[in-house]
């Protein structure tokens, strides 16, 4: 089916989309397109209202997503969605913020933003798409790229060892930090709506194909086929792997929900309380 | 009164720092955010001590960065927000000021400049204030000379970036910032305090950064009040899409530099100091004035008339006032605490109309009243 006969039949997703804006940029195979689908299938569950939430992205093809989705959109500036989304929480505790961030936006130019977000429990909903490198860019090496993969600026493999975003959150603090894929809509939208009703800093780490750029050069193949079995195929359900041999779970992404915790959600930096009226007389009272 | 009390009216002996807190707070500032850096802190440390109790956040950003976009959300959130920083901490700021002008929030950013990695007084970055951050557009600096005027530029510095929606900074130098002096604080209700223009439309009538003329100043929808605006940094058309047709963004830069450019009078005022029947007028901005003011006495003693022409807004640059001033005198010098930086900007203007001069250094510490003098004795003879 063509896009213009998909418009005219009427996606139901479509009424929270800026339908202007569509065609969308992304290249064709690109799994941003499967993430908006799963997040307006959570949000609309969850009958939440785009009206009042903002949507962040700072720099890189994920962070375009909330550019196509009807509701408020800072967009624009490469890593500091967090920074965009704390003034946001502590000016108005009520909007439901969520940031769209690549790996490269989250960890890289982000990374340290990201940390401090996770450690103070900002109330807000941090969802990475991991496709394994910088793809508006052209296919440079990011933090998440696996070791010895090629890419533009790993032309011999990469020698760097990437960061397991997951791990990095739970220990940084976070109290909820989800992986999973594309390949799974499902429990992509499952754990997009458990994050969007959770109180507090919640992570979902989303793998997915990048068929022009990641897929090309890592993998010698633009299709997105090949590239999402790619991913399956180095995937294991976190339930999973307790019971595997460790040589089984090299080298894998495990995915499911690794943390659900309540903590106080950050406020600000230093939170006044009024002297309570009378308490010194009491004091004195008891002396 | 006191703590919980936005306006602390009254007389006291303040720093220039608190000055510029108590300035900010009584103007409206219900969001601070900033990442320690000397000889700033003391904003910081006021801020938070204060602002919680008068209803407003504090928060102390993991760094410039974070404090910076921290206050430009917050401002597009509705808040009226403010970080302070100095001239290191500035450069780290200049992105998220570029996207502050981008969107027009307004936001107010201190820098209190200092040399290079050391805490000595110097105006060495009025040009980076000016120009620091990418792609086209105008800044609005304020330059209190005094710590009443940190109380009074810092309530103008909001209401300015309320008006013209854009971040307005304040200058100040270690000389000003941890100096303290006499500060009156008038009653609140002789604080004059701007609000931003909201919108009254529908959302679906809305067009976000569409002004009312060529060179106006949109109405504001707050985040998160169903009027589902893109705040991109990115060229964007008057509903906030981005844009890649060129017209559409060259309208946008055309507007919101001209909505500071082409109101800089009202901007950009100047205060005259004994320049009516001056031979040479000296031109300065910041700590800077107050030794100018002294070297004008004694020229005068001397017998001879100099004057000052402070300029309380170094940016836009003031450029009827600076050319109705060298068309008066026989000579112009720039006064400034740096390497000579301001002094090309007013020579341009200038251009010719009387002959020009400059008393510059940078040695961490504001001219002497002497040096200044000799200057002026050098250029009249």
């Amino acid at each position: 089916m063509s896009a213009p006969e998909m418009l005219k039949n009427g996606n139901p997703l479509l009424k929270y989309m800026r339908q202007d804006k569509l065609p969308h940029f992304f290249c064709p195979g690109c799994g941003c397109g499967q993430v908006v689908n799963a997040f307006l299938r959570a949000c609309e569950s969850l009958e939440l209202d785009l009206g009042t939430m903002v949507g962040i992205g700072g720099v890189g093809c994920t962070a375009r997503i909330p550019v196509y989705i009807d509701m408020d959109c800072l967009h624009g500036v490469h890593g500091r969605t967090l920074a965009w989304a704390t003034g946001i929480k502590l000016h108005k505790p009520d909007t439901k913020v969520v940031v769209f961030a690549g790996d490269g936006d989250a960890l890289s130019i982000g990374g340290n933003h990201f940390i401090h977000a996770a450690r103070r429990n900002l109330d807000v909903t941090f969802v990475v798409v991991n496709n394994f490198n910088f793809a508006m860019t052209g296919g440079q090496v990011a933090p998440m790229t696996p070791d010895g993969a090629v890419t533009m600026t790993t032309p011999y493999g990469s020698s760097e060892p990437p960061f397991d975003l997951c791990k990095l959150a739970v220990t940084a603090g976070a109290t909820y930090v989800a992986r999973t894929l594309t390949a799974s809509p499902p429990q992509m939208t499952t754990f997009l709506k458990n994050a969007l009703s959770h109180k507090g800093f919640s992570v979902v780490e989303i793998l997915s194909q990048c068929p022009t750029h990641f897929g090309r050069y890592a993998l010698g193949s633009g299709s997105p086929k090949n590239l999402v079995e790619w991913i399956k195929s180095h995937t294991v359900p976190a339930s999973a792997a307790d019971k595997m041999k460790p040589e089984e779970v090299a080298g894998k992404y495990l995915l499911g929900e690794f943390v659900k915790a309540e903590r106080p959600v950050f406020r600000g930096s230093t939170i006044y309380t009024a002297p309570c009226q009378g308490c010194a007389e009491s004091k004195e009272a008891k002396a | 009164m006191g703590l919980e009390s936005r306006v602390l009216t009254g007389v006291h002996f303040m720093q220039g720092n608190y000055a510029a807190v108590e300035g900010a707070i009584a103007a409206g500032c219900d969001f601070f955010a900033g990442y320690p850096i000397t000889p700033a802190n003391e904003v910081s440390e006021g801020m938070a001590r204060r602002l919680p109790a008068v209803g407003g956040a504090f928060f102390q950003g993991e760094d410039e960065l974070c404090s910076i976009y921290a206050i430009t959300a917050a401002s597009l959130a509705g808040a009226k927000a403010m970080t302070a920083t100095a001239s290191a901490g500035y450069d780290y700021m200049q992105e998220g000021i570029e996207y502050a002008v981008a969107v027009e929030a307004p936001v107010v950013v201190l820098d209190v400049m200092r040399c290079r990695g050391e805490n000595f007084a110097t105006q060495a970055d009025i040009m980076q204030v000016r120009w620091a951050a990418a792609g086209d557009h105008e800044m609005i600096v304020l330059a209190p000379s005094t710590v009443q005027e940190m109380f009074d530029f810092t309530v103008r510095a909001f209401n300015l970036a309320e008006e013209y929606r854009t971040p307005v900074v304040v200058i100040s130098e270690m000389s000003l910032a941890l100096m303290r002096e006499r500060l009156e604080i008038p009653e609140a209700s002789a604080i004059p305090v701007v609000n931003r223009k909201r919108t009254t439309k529908q959302p679906s009538e809305y067009l976000p950064f569409q002004a009312a003329s060529e060179f106006g100043v949109p109405d504001f929808a707050e985040l998160g009040t169903g009027y589902r605006v893109i705040h991109s940094i990115n060229p964007h058309d008057e509903r906030g899409d981005i844009e890649w047709e060129p017209h559409a963004f060259e309208r946008l830069y055309r507007r919101i530099t001209g909505k500071v450019r082409e109101n800089r009078k009202k901007i950009s005022t100047t205060q005259r100091f004994m320049l009516d029947d001056a031979e040479i007028a000296l031109v300065a901005f910041g700590s800077e004035v107050r030794p100018c003011l002294d070297a004008v006495h004694a020229a005068r003693e001397k017998g001879i008339k100099a004057g000052v022409l402070k300029l309380d807004a170094p940016w836009p640059i003031p450029e009827e006032a600076i050319v109705e001033t060298a068309a008066n005198v026989g000579a112009l010098v720039t006064v400034e605490m740096n390497i000579g930086r301001y002094a090309g900007e007013v020579e341009r203007i200038v251009c010719g109309k009387c002959r020009t001069a400059r008393a510059t250094k940078n040695l961490g510490t504001p001219h002497t009243p002497d040096e200044i003098l000799s200057v002026i004795e050098e250029v009249r003879s």
